[in-house]
């Protein structure tokens, strides 16, 4: 098939592309740092002498919205990368502007939710699960809207025609893509333990 | 280039050749769908004992954060170095969260609720 026969050999000690290596790298790096800010989270989400408790403010069906919202982005994102494997790149910029714009839709949810949060009484120095809970929603919504800004630069570069050759391409995309679903298993671990396990009060 | 040319000779890379069809990732995106309407769902049932609803969200984020790994990640018909560095990762995430509940409950006495007070 022709499509091992156009297989590009990647000239590295370990036969693999060295920028995806780096990729998983920072990805396993990144699971350090949002380890720690979850734990830092369980620890003193419990603590609550002043403000609301997460009990009282958390909205349940609206997170799961924005859960499910986030969870659709990482298809059309990996529904790019296929577009792209096939060298179809007006596909490819369909899907990663949806994409884009379901993850726009998931920050305006966190804006609009971190507003009502703040309308209640709940700030960042209100109390320790004020503080641990901003910092740990923050740094994901930060990391989100970092990936939006990777996906629009992706769709200017295809615009431009500087993904070609599709491989080289392709290969862009991939790590990108492997960006946003991480951020996107951050979110389902976040969901889980921040909004859907009962706290012990 | 064509905008639409979709010949698989755009593939280049070995294990992108391996990578599930549009059609297995509509249905990886479906079971996700189900599984996260089943987490909301448990989380409504009160008779459900404390316990009880922590390992079922546990595993039902387990099935989650693998199907988007394994699938969407490509984990699964990648190079297993790649598998390793991230596991490693996820493994110290896990140390970092058994030391940090360590530190403060086993050595300490749980952390100071100083800040609001």
């Amino acid at each position: 098939m022709a499509t091992h026969e156009a297989v590009a050999e990647h000239h590295t000690s370990t036969g693999l592309d060295n920028t995806k290596l780096a990729m998983w790298a920072f990805l396993g790096s990144e699971c350090l740092f949002f380890g720690s800010l979850i734990s830092t989270y369980l620890l003193y989400r419990n603590r609550v002498l002043s403000g609301p408790t997460p009990h009282e403010i958390y909205d349940i069906p609206y997170t799961s919205v924005s859960s499910f919202v986030l969870l659709m982005s990482s298809l059309t994102m990996v529904l790019a990368l296929a577009a792209i494997q096939r060298g179809d790149h007006r596909g490819l910029r369909v899907w990663l502007l949806a994409t884009a714009f379901l993850g726009m839709t998931f920050i305006g949810g966190q804006i609009y939710e971190f507003t009502v949060f703040v309308e209640e009484g709940l700030k960042l120095q209100t109390s320790t699960f004020g503080s641990s809970f901003f910092v740990l929603t923050g740094f994901h919504g930060a990391h989100v809207t970092v990936g939006i800004l990777m996906l629009l630069m992706l769709v200017g570069m295809s615009l431009a025609g500087r993904l070609d050759p599709a491989a080289e391409g392709a290969r862009k995309v991939e790590l990108i893509g492997l960006y946003w679903h991480f951020v996107d298993i951050v979110w389902i671990v976040i969901f889980m333990i921040v909004y859907l396990v009962p706290t012990n009060a | 280039m064509s905008d639409t040319q979709t010949s698989m000779e755009h593939v280049t890379d070995p294990h992108m050749a391996d990578h599930p069809s549009p059609r297995k990732y509509v249905n990886i995106a479906v079971i996700l769908s189900i599984v996260t309407a089943a987490e909301v769902a448990v989380y409504y049932i009160s008779s459900l004992s404390r316990t009880v609803l922590v390992v079922l969200l546990a595993i039902m984020a387990f099935v989650k954060f693998a199907l988007v790994v394994a699938y969407f990640m490509h984990l699964r018909f990648d190079s297993r170095i790649f598998r390793r560095f991230f596991v490693t990762g996820v493994l110290l995430a896990f140390g970092i969260f058994g030391i940090v509940m360590w530190i403060f409950f086993v050595v300490g006495s749980g952390p100071s609720p100083a800040v609001g007070s």
